[in-house]
């Protein structure tokens, strides 16, 4: 150990260049990205965040060719350039790349690459997170996708209503199949980003970053994340349901057996509407940083951008069934819904307006980014004010499944979203690599893109109007849609050549075109002290934020920053660590060791994803042995990469400050993301438990009044034994701390035992009462309750076996119990889960 | 209790801002699903539900009086200190400033949510 190592940090003198030099080559090492074909075990935001992004961008521009040959097959009436089949997967996988594989994974990507550098941490808290979401989301994109080459992609459209597409007489082959699998997979990875980014917000900001400080960007990302986590475990829970129904014929949505296939349109548009704010919201985020920058001037109303996240992301769930006027709900259902979905226009315009005024009070300089900004102001409000027209319940009986829609749709997400995410392309590119894009092919692409996407789509409000419905392959002549249809392709290519223009500007070789000046366009929040070409290291040394444009309004902020007169400005044990904080007011809490390179989330994906590709061709045994694989390979990654005892209690990071290396309980990261995890885990649960009720509310004979359920004997006899084993688990995290380990690893072997018990007997309940899932939409419901309780109890068990384990082999002692203190956590849902199932199950129908 | 201002000072926090959008959350599911469950399975179409507009009122005028109290306690709190909208400086007070001024603003938006979605019921008195 030489004498640098053995010294604080705060006892080295930042003044002296040799020392800075010296830290500066160690921080390097530490957070080189790895080289030669081991690159691809990168975990570091800086290159999972580049990597997620520049596929999000692939799978677009996939998308946007399927577009160009939807448009070509309808420049004119008649028209058989493809086939009516081909066509049918062509829009299909149009809007579910477009969606599920740009949309949401744009704003992921984004804020892993933006987020730390904006929080000033030098990494995210679980990077082997961020790349296992990576590694899921290639998987299941490529599998999606790739389904159209072989003409086996989906045709139902993307929210894939049933009866459509369960039944092979109109869907054949395994197109729904590819669909639920493959973007289940993508959602898990979805719910992964929202957990770590959820996690860094709070957890990961720099000390003196109180919640009044916070970029708004990353006010946005707590908002957006929060969101996916109500929005899509729904989508999960029907998703479930839908492959049950696929694979096995348990009738959910059957109505000849007591189904209702207007249970998936709830389900997936509880996902679907909220989806288009996790869509838009990002996307305005980025517009809230680079608005003060080129009015050169704070945002002004920093609380009414609060307002409008916080009160969007809450009102856009109560909009889910404006998608389904036509359903023939009744009309007191229609009219709240109709209310809340002009109400949602209320945050949704104080955002717009609160821009405006900040560029009128601001010297505004014009570049490329706010012309973009600007085409996003003209596009939107149009979009917006179509929206107040559709949520109108009779407007929308004439409009619904027109290109009226088309119109809107596009008008709402191109201008909500791609607009400002281009924008941001353009603003954050000397980010990413160094270097400004052009601004003549900016302007170029701008006029191209805007005046090609008006010309495209404004005239779809017409043809929509005209009675052209959305779907159709092609037209015949005497309706007189030509001209508009026609007018549409010009305007679809125009917009594509306007694509392609920023394309090229990004991919084209740059030589030896110097490097852009730091700080390029004179911003003044944290993600700027980036260097040009950046370091991976993220930022020289952690920052004291006194302020929410630090580098406009803390002097010398820059060089203080550099000179790493912060915390962390050196690597002494050659460890990645970020600084973990309070969330209310970023007082720092933990020096947090992230992990390095590894290429276990990659293994784990791979696995993982060949589970969900195995079982949509139903190769069953072999989906088993994946499963178990999988299980064995996130086990090893947890093993070997988590909860690491460090060897001190504490570190000096700086200026005087220790903070501990190991912290357990509501102050370490790994307790928050397991209570993120089960937050979500318990929406999809919920979502379950809605179908439950659902049935129970339109039919008169469910559950059935002859008592044909699973009983009320097993069902309470696996609940006591639920019960039993979250008790022992609690018992177990606090005998562990009263340094009663011994008698701490009793109650772990035992927990694990009470809850594999439990889970057999409450599977026992119906199978011992004879309830055939196929049968009946009641038995199905049962079952899929039963197994999903089950299921998470053999997690349950797993979880304090792996504790066991760990506690035996020295991982986990009395004073470093991350491992059982999470698990405990999860065993508080589990006891939640397991009550209200038998509850619903067994007392319900007594009650009922 | 503190939340809605009945005694004490609240320590505001992320719980303590969406308190009134949670509100009105929770008022729109029972209010849906009330009405819906009432109206299900739409065999009579045409039958009255007045007992269910008087019970979805009751809701609403519960939740407005909650969100009422969430916007008092918060704008009780911010005008103790001088009701000021500029909260950027690096103290506990603007922190905490700044969270009751955002949640003013969220409870007035959560309560003109609940008053506006609930018109229906004032004009819609059967299942069609």
């Amino acid at each position: 150990m030489s004498e640098t190592t053995r010294q604080g940090a705060s006892d080295r003198d930042q003044e002296d260049e040799a020392v800075r030099r010296a830290q500066e080559e160690r921080l390097r090492k530490v957070w080189a990205a790895p080289k030669g074909w081991r690159y691809w075990s990168a975990v570091n935001n800086t290159e999972v965040g580049v990597w997620y992004t520049a596929l999000s961008f692939a799978f677009m521009l996939f998308a946007g060719v399927l577009a160009l040959i939807m448009r070509a097959q309808l420049a004119v009436p008649e028209n058989n350039l493809v086939t009516p089949d081909f066509y049918n997967q062509a829009f299909t996988l149009h809007g579910t790349a477009m969606m599920f594989l740009f949309a949401v994974p744009i704003f992921e990507a984004v804020a892993i690459i933006l987020l730390p550098q904006l929080l000033g941490a030098r990494d995210l808290p679980f990077p082997r997170l961020s790349a296992f979401g990576f590694w899921c989301f290639l998987i299941g994109g490529v599998f999606v996708c790739g389904s159209i080459f072989f003409g086996a992609a989906p045709t139902g459209g993307w929210f894939m209503y049933p009866p459509l597409t369960t039944e092979e007489r109109f869907t054949p082959g395994y197109g729904a199949d590819i669909w639920l699998l493959g973007l289940s997979f993508i959602e898990v990875a979805s719910i992964a980003a929202a957990i770590e980014l959820i996690v860094g917000t709070l957890k990961c900001r720099p000390p003196g970053m109180r919640l009044n400080l916070m970029p708004l960007y990353a006010w946005y990302v707590l908002v957006v994340a929060g969101m996916i986590l109500f929005a899509f475990p729904p989508l999960i829970a029907g998703d479930i349901l839908f492959e049950l129904e696929r694979l096995f014929d348990w009738p959910f949505f059957d109505p000849t057996r007591g189904g209702d296939p207007v249970l998936w349109q709830h389900l997936f548009w509880i996902f679907g509407h909220p989806e288009v704010y996790i869509v838009f919201l990002p996307a305005i985020a980025l517009l809230a940083m680079i608005i003060p920058t080129f009015a050169q001037r704070p945002i002004l109303g920093y609380s009414w951008i609060v307002l409008a996240a916080v009160g969007t992301g809450f009102i856009s769930f109560g909009l889910w069934v404006h998608h389904m006027y036509t359903t023939g709900l009744p009309a007191i259902s229609l009219g709240f819904f109709s209310a809340a979905s002009e109400a949602v226009a209320i945050p949704t315009g104080v955002q717009i307006f609160v821009f405006l005024a900040t560029l009128m009070t601001g010297r505004v300089i014009y570049s490329v980014p706010m012309l973009f900004v600007s085409g996003f102001l003209a596009i939107f409000v149009i979009g917006g004010l179509t929206g107040v027209m559709v949520a109108i319940a009779p407007f929308d009986w004439q409009a619904h499944d027109t290109y009226f829609v088309v119109a809107h749709l596009h008008y709402v997400l191109i201008g909500g979203m791609l607009f400002p995410v281009v924008a941001g392309v353009f603003y954050y590119w000397p980010m990413i690599s160094g270097r400004k894009l052009s601004d003549r092919l900016g302007r170029l692409a701008f006029w191209l893109m805007f005046v090609g996407f008006n010309v495209a789509f404004f005239p779809m409000h017409f043809s929509g109007l005209a009675g052209m419905p959305r779907r159709v392959w092609t037209y015949p002549e005497a309706l007189g849609l030509e001209l508009p249809n026609l007018v549409s392709t010009i305007g679809a290519f125009v917009f594509a050549a306007g694509i392609l223009t920023i394309v090229y500007d990004v991919l084209r070789p740059r030589g030896s075109e110097p490097y852009a000046k730091r700080n390029p366009w004179n911003a003044g929040t944290l993600e700027w002290l980036a260097e040009m070409p950046g370091e991976n290291w993220g930022v020289r040394s952690v920052p004291v934020i006194t302020s929410r444009y630090p580098i406009w309004q803390q002097p010398n902020f820059i060089d203080d920053v550099d000179k790493g007169r912060f915390y962390l400005p050196d690597a002494e044990e050659m460890k990645r660590e970020t600084i973990v904080s309070s969330v209310l007011d970023g007082e720092p809490e933990q020096c947090l060791r992230v992990p390095g390179p590894s290429f276990m989330p990659m293994i784990s994906a791979f696995l993982t994803g060949a589970v969900f590709i195995l079982a949509t061709f139903h190769y069953w045994y072999a989906t088993i042995a994946f499963m178990a694989l999988a299980t064995v390979s996130i086990m090893i990654w947890l093993w070997r990469g988590t909860a690491i005892i460090p060897e001190k209690p504490e570190k000096d990071v700086g200026r005087g400050l220790k903070l501990p290396l190991y912290t357990s309980g509501p102050i370490s990261v790994g307790w928050w993301a397991m209570f993120i995890t089960m937050t979500g885990d318990v929406t999809a649960f919920i979502g379950l438990i809605f179908g439950y009720y659902y049935f129970f509310t339109i039919h008169e004979d469910f559950p059935p009044p002859s008592g044909a359920g699973p009983g009320v004997v097993w069902p309470m006899v696996s609940l006591g034994l639920f019960l039993a084993a979250w008790g022992a688990a609690w018992l177990a995290l606090e005998r562990n701390r009263a340094r009663r380990i011994g008698a701490a690893r009793v109650l772990m072997g035992a927990g694990a035992g009470a809850a594999l018990s439990a889970a057999a007997v409450l599977l026992w309940g119906p199978f011992a009462t004879g309830l055939d899932p196929a049968s009946h939409v009641y038995p199905a419901t049962v079952w899929v309750l039963a197994i999903w309780t089950a299921a998470h109890g053999a997690v349950g068990a797993l979880m304090l076996l792996y504790c066991l384990a760990r506690s035996l082999a020295g991982r986990f002692t009395s004073d470093h119990d991350i491992d059982i203190a999470n698990v405990t956590l999860y065993w508080h849902f589990m006891a939640g889960t397991a009550l209200v199932t038998v509850a619903t199950l067994a007392l319900f129908p007594l009650a009922a | 209790m503190r939340l809605f201002g009945l005694y004490g000072r609240t320590q505001d926090t992320l719980w303590t801002l969406i308190a009134a959008p949670a509100i009105w959350g929770v008022h729109f599911l029972f209010s849906y699903f009330y009405a819906a469950y009432r109206c299900a399975p739409n065999a009579d179409i045409f039958a009255s539900i007045g007992g269910t507009r008087i019970v979805v009122g009751i809701a609403t005028v519960a939740a407005l009086v909650l969100i009422g109290l969430v916007f008092r306690r918060a704008w009780v709190e911010w005008q103790a200190k001088g009701g000021t909208v500029r909260h950027d400086r690096d103290t506990a007070e603007d922190r905490e400033h700044f969270l009751e001024f955002s949640t003013v603003l969220l409870a007035a938006l959560s309560f003109v949510a609940v008053a506006f979605d609930v018109m229906p019921v004032l004009l819609i008195g059967d299942c069609r």
